[in-house]
């Protein structure tokens, strides 16, 4: 097998997999419990009072 | 003082080395590049010996922010902003009347078109994207900006790639790769630079005293990050001579265009969408004083984009050599982008949600309004687009640089310009912006400009494809190639004439941030006046008791 059909077949296969996997990770990350107080917190991050402008 | 020597001696010993190469170049355009590199490198040395006695004045007071940087930066993307419109009308009007040619090699529409794109994305985009992110990345971190004379190594360094390049393709220098025409010293040089910029922006995450790292900057750490993929890989090349200015790329033929479209469409997706991102996340909720709608879906946005977006490039190379698999891969990712770009103009549209009337009286959150809707229609264009059956119509024509400008102009324009007005009396300590009214003054020049704009180019556009694919009844095409350009002459005056009143718009801003940063005040009406009507501020009179109910009359 030629090293172009090696590469082929992992990027369709493991890599693939692997990257739809890592990519609903992160974004089920967002959903966890508790992540909206989190979230709102750091929403308000730019408007703390002590801040300079 | 033994840095001072050694910083000015080793910048001596670079205008040497740079002297050294101009004697050996093996072409004009490399004596001359190297020429003005010894010359940066003279400055250099000698701004450093006059800033040893003063060292201590930048110093490291952690106790206030280096905007230093940002202020400079504010000023070279005004600069360069009005450079490259003006680069730009210039040849939209050698496109209608070639003899704006003028006859000379250093002024052919091949050679000022790359000047044009580079100066308005490189030049104003990339001073906007270097100076905001300084000034964000400080104040979401709460910490002074990390390495000060390396952050202004990135500022003069990044000043010095730009004039490399507009030089170089002035003088004919070029690796032939839309938006990577720099040759490869330029190339080496802008990488050095552009470690140093990573060095600085990662090292302020670092030391931040905040434990959150606020959503803007993991959109400039994957702008940074991403760029400086791309301009490695796409830039790979071998050079002819060391003391030459022409190499040649590493790959060939598809594989070249390739993975010249891999950079090419994620520059489009990481410069000039990820870093114009990050400042949207930051300014827009600023300038509202409301925090962004849902910092969730500004998460989703990020990763989406990030995941979607590198995979978009072989939508450039429709109908070509590149396998068909590849193709249809560009174009399916391209359309499902359309779902995290219509997310992020959403969330920041949606910031405004319940201060909807700033967009009548805040000028500036109105032009960041008008950014984010072009933000939203180029982004729902483009997909369109990607589309092959589309592509067989729009591909090649005018109405590429129709979408290309209400992307660059809309977006990328409206929400630095408005960036720039929210930066720059608080960068210089003004009460106010000079004026208010003139930002309505370039709000309306700019509008009408890209209106004129994209539409002369649907229509061109839409004509040439039509022309191009029109057969007889005999089988052979009925429009001459000339004939297709006769028929859209007088788009292209419109587009010009849009061009000027997008340009004469940022003359307007030019003007204001110069009187600003000039600490002047225009004398011109607020743009509120409080409503009040004395007549009618005050109790109805007793009512007439002949009514069959007789009670209140609801007041008006």
């Amino acid at each position: 097998m030629s090293r172009y059909e090696l590469l082929r077949q992992f990027a369709d296969s493991w890599a693939l997999l692997g990257m739809c996997l890592l990519f609903l990770g992160f974004v089920g990350w967002t959903f966890r419990p508790g992540a909206r107080r989190h979230h709102d917190e750091a929403a308000q991050l730019i408007f703390r009072s002590d801040s300079d402008d | 003082m033994p840095a001072t020597l050694a910083k000015s001696g080793g910048l001596f010993l670079a205008m040497i080395i740079a002297l050294f190469g101009m004697a050996q170049a093996q072409d004009t355009a490399f004596a001359v590049h190297m020429g003005i590199m010894a010359l940066a490198a003279l400055i250099a040395a000698l701004a450093v010996m006059a800033g040893a006695n003063v060292a201590g004045q930048i110093g490291n007071d952690e106790s206030v922010y280096d905007d230093a940087p940002v202020r400079w930066g504010v000023i070279a993307t005004t600069f360069w902003g009005v450079v490259g419109l003006l680069a730009g009308l210039f040849i939209a009007l050698q496109l209608a009347y070639p003899v704006l040619n003028l006859g000379f090699e250093y002024t052919t529409f091949g050679r000022l078109r790359p000047l044009h794109t580079s100066a308005v994305i490189f030049a104003f985009g990339g001073n906007a994207l270097i100076c905001t992110s300084f000034f964000v990345v400080q104040r979401t971190c709460r910490a002074r900006l990390a390495f000060p004379s390396m952050a202004r190594f990135v500022f003069w360094g990044y000043q010095l790639f730009i004039v490399l390049a507009a030089t170089g393709y002035l003088l004919g220098v070029t690796e032939a790769k839309e938006y990577a025409e720099p040759e490869w010293y330029v190339d080496i040089w802008l990488t050095i630079v552009w470690v140093a910029y990573l060095i600085v922006f990662g090292g302020t995450i670092i030391k931040r005293r905040e434990p959150h790292i606020y959503v803007a900057n993991w959109f400039y750490l994957a702008f940074i990050i991403t760029v400086a993929m791309l301009h490695l890989v796409n830039n790979l090349s071998m050079p002819v001579s060391w003391a030459g200015s022409k190499s040649y790329s590493a790959f060939a033929g598809v594989q070249d265009a390739l993975t010249q479209w891999w950079y090419g469409h994620n520059a489009v997706g990481f410069f000039l969408t990820a870093g114009f991102l990050a400042m949207m996340y930051y300014f827009v909720p600023k300038q509202a004083e409301r925090p962004v709608y849902s910092y969730r879906l500004s998460i989703i946005h990020f990763w989406s984009l990030i995941f979607l977006y590198i995979w978009a490039g072989p939508h450039h190379l429709h109908y070509t050599s590149l396998p068909d698999w590849a193709q249809s891969l560009g174009m399916v990712f391209s359309v499902m982008l359309w779902m995290p770009s219509w997310g992020g103009m959403i969330n920041g549209l949606m910031t405004l949600n319940g201060a909807w009337e700033k967009i009548r009286t805040d000028p500036i959150i109105r032009m960041m309004v008008l950014a984010l809707a072009f933000y939203g229609m180029s982004t729902f264009e483009g997909p369109m687009m990607s589309i092959k059956s589309v592509n067989s119509l729009s591909h090649y024509t005018d109405w590429t640089i129709g979408h290309v400008h209400s992307g660059a102009l809309g977006w990328n324009g409206m929400i630095t310009f408005a960036c720039m007005y929210y930066l720059a009396p608080r960068l210089w300590k003004r009460q106010r912006l000079y004026s208010l009214r003139l930002i309505n003054v370039h709000f309306w020049l700019a509008t009408a400009g890209i209106v004129f704009y994209t539409a002369s180019m649907w229509v061109a556009g839409l004509t040439q494809g039509l022309m191009w694919r029109e057969y007889g009844a005999d089988g052979y095409l009925v429009n001459s190639f000339a004939e297709t350009i006769a028929a859209i002459h007088p788009m292209y005056l419109l587009r010009a004439f849009g061009g000027s009143l997008y340009l004469a718009g940022a003359l307007v801003f030019a003007w204001n941030i110069a009187m600003t940063i000039a600490g002047r005040l225009r004398q011109e009406a607020a743009m509120t006046e409080t409503p009040y009507n004395a007549a009618a501020d005050r109790p109805l009179p007793a009512p007439a008791r002949s009514a069959g109910l007789g009670g209140l009359q609801p007041a008006e």
